[in-house]
């Protein structure tokens, strides 16, 4: 019998296949169900000066911090409950983002869509009259050919090399489905790249991802992904309902490391030196010891 | 039954709601999620709110919990979809307000090096020119309201008529709230104009709480205060914990 191809990899493999100056997007909003083991990879491994598209979390302020990031494309980076991420916030104010383009979060979202659909631009209103066009001089307005005449802003694709995104369930073809209240916007970042990974929290057979879970939760076709990994907790400590939520407690000890250079050091050997597994005991034996 | 400051402030959110209709109102921050709950409870039914997340509330649950009826789904892109669609009325927060009516939540100081990073423009470039666009700044100072933001995320009259139609058929920047009084863009040539003081407040404390002229009419006068139906609803339904009294001291 013919089936599909198989593209169940590891971390390491998806990690592999990432490059230097690569542009990565990271779906996930905020501190919610982000790619966090994929992250953590690729904080751990030598690639550097990777372009990261992303409504910005944590995601955005470890890869920072570990001077991974030649260039960021955010609308927000937020952990929500903290609402600066602290680590982006220290990069910022050091100047250690060598390029940033700070979007409105409809334009960003208009920019991957002009990506997906292979299109110079898409037209928007957002963004006129405010500093987003001030402070990124290659954005430009587009007159309507229409007797309307209006001066709109032409929004740029933001095409990307590779998509990372966290799903709850996923076969091993590449078909994946969110269970939790939004599916934010990882079906885009998946068709404005090249090619998509994705992590999620259990592989199930095929007929698996529409038991008790209606046919809509299939937000993400093999056809736009590459290659899916399983990483249990893999989203930690963002959200990944109705798997678990966020780990507050665990973020509030991150950002409060994150404030002190030498609580950084102790956090940063005790969590991101180690491996996934490495990392999943470590935040166990952590949250033992509270 | 006197009512705080916070319930001033809650009311007069619940104003800045009350004509708007049918629409989806946006309230971030814990005031104008109590006043746009209470304008739905009184002034205005018909007004959809959700959790915040992604959900339309059916009911309206006091603050910090679930409603036990959901009308609809609101994902962030299907917001961004009202947002264009234009029936939504946002409540954003302001590090910066400046005299015409420009917002900032970016950063404070130069965007090459922020001498502060905050949260990015978020959607607000995007709401003020698409849809009505209010403020709410908790503690009105020399630091929130001046000359010129650093970093215009919200787009007041003067900038969005000057960037053409597209950006200022749809811009209505339509209240800012604050711990001392009620503003709103009506000064000349869209600059800021000081509608009420709440009570206990006078015209000159305002001024002095202000890094930037200040348009003040002749009729200016003082918040309301809340009825005896809205100060039981926020007491006893909405706020019961006076989380309120926690953003704007008694």
């Amino acid at each position: 019998m013919t089936t599909p191809r198989d593209k169940r990899m590891t971390i390491d493999d998806v990690v592999a296949e990432l490059k230097d100056g690569m542009t990565i997007g990271i779906g996930g909003w905020g501190p919610r169900r982000k790619p966090m083991a994929l992250v953590r990879a690729i904080r751990r491994s030598g690639l550097q000066d990777l372009t990261i598209v992303s409504y910005g979390g944590a995601d955005v302020g470890l890869l920072c911090q570990a001077g991974k990031v030649k260039r960021l494309v955010y609308a927000f980076v937020s952990l929500d409950t903290v609402p600066l991420e602290p680590l982006f916030q220290q990069a910022r104010q050091n100047g250690t983002i060598p390029e940033v383009a700070e979007l409105d979060e409809g334009m960003f979202q208009t920019g991957l869509r002009a990506a997906a659909q292979r299109l110079p631009f898409l037209p928007m209103r957002s963004g006129l009259g405010s500093d987003v066009l001030v402070n990124n001089p290659d954005i430009k307005t587009v007159t309507s050919p229409y007797d309307d005449g209006e001066d709109l802003v032409a929004v740029p694709p933001i095409k990307l090399d590779v998509a990372l995104v966290h799903m709850n369930c996923a076969d091993m073809h590449g078909n994946a489905t969110y269970l939790g209240p939004d599916p934010y916007f990882d079906d885009l970042f998946c068709l404005a790249a090249d090619r998509a990974f994705v992590s999620c929290e259990q592989m199930v057979d095929t007929a698996g991802l529409t038991v008790d879970s209606p046919v809509q939760r299939l937000l993400i076709s093999r056809i736009m992904v590459s290659g899916v990994v399983e990483t249990p907790n893999g989203a930690h400590f963002t959200t990944c309902t109705p798997d678990y939520e966020r780990d507050e407690k665990f973020q509030r000890h991150y950002a409060k490391s994150a404030a002190d250079p030498e609580a950084w050091a102790a956090f940063a050997e005790r969590f991101l030196s180690v491996d996934e597994q490495g990392y999943q005991d470590a935040v166990r034996s952590w949250h033992e010891e509270q | 039954m006197d009512a705080t400051r916070a319930e001033v402030c809650a009311a007069a959110v619940a104003d800045a709601f009350k004509d708007d209709g049918e629409i989806f109102a946006s309230p971030m921050g814990l005031i104008p999620t109590l006043g746009a709950r209470l304008c739905k409870l009184t002034s205005n039914p018909d007004l959809l709110i959700s959790d915040g997340e992604s959900l339309f509330l059916g009911g309206v649950p006091p603050l910090g919990e679930k409603a036990d009826v959901v009308e609809g789904w609101i994902p962030f892109r299907r917001v961004f979809d009202v947002v264009a669609y234009g029936k939504r009325h946002v409540m954003m927060g302001a590090t910066q307000i400046d005299r015409h009516g420009n917002q900032n939540i970016s950063a404070i100081g130069d965007f090459a090096r922020p001498k502060r990073q905050l949260l990015g423009v978020r959607g607000a470039p995007g709401n003020t020119v698409n849809n009505r666009t209010s403020y709410w700044v908790p503690k009105h100072s020399t630091r929130t309201f001046i000359e010129q933001v650093d970093v215009v995320s919200g787009v007041g009259p003067a900038r969005a008529k000057e960037a053409g139609s597209a950006a200022s058929r749809f811009n209505d920047i339509h209240r800012v709230v604050t711990n001392l009084g009620v503003l709103d863009v009506g000064g000349e040539g869209g600059t800021l104009r000081l509608l009420s003081v709440h009570p206990g407040v006078t015209v000159d404390e305002v001024r002095e709480a202000s890094g930037c002229e200040i348009q003040v009419g002749a009729d200016v006068g003082e918040s309301r205060e809340p009825s005896m139906q809205e100060l039981i609803l926020i007491r006893e339904v909405l706020d019961p914990k006076s989380l309120r009294d926690r953003e704007v001291p008694a």
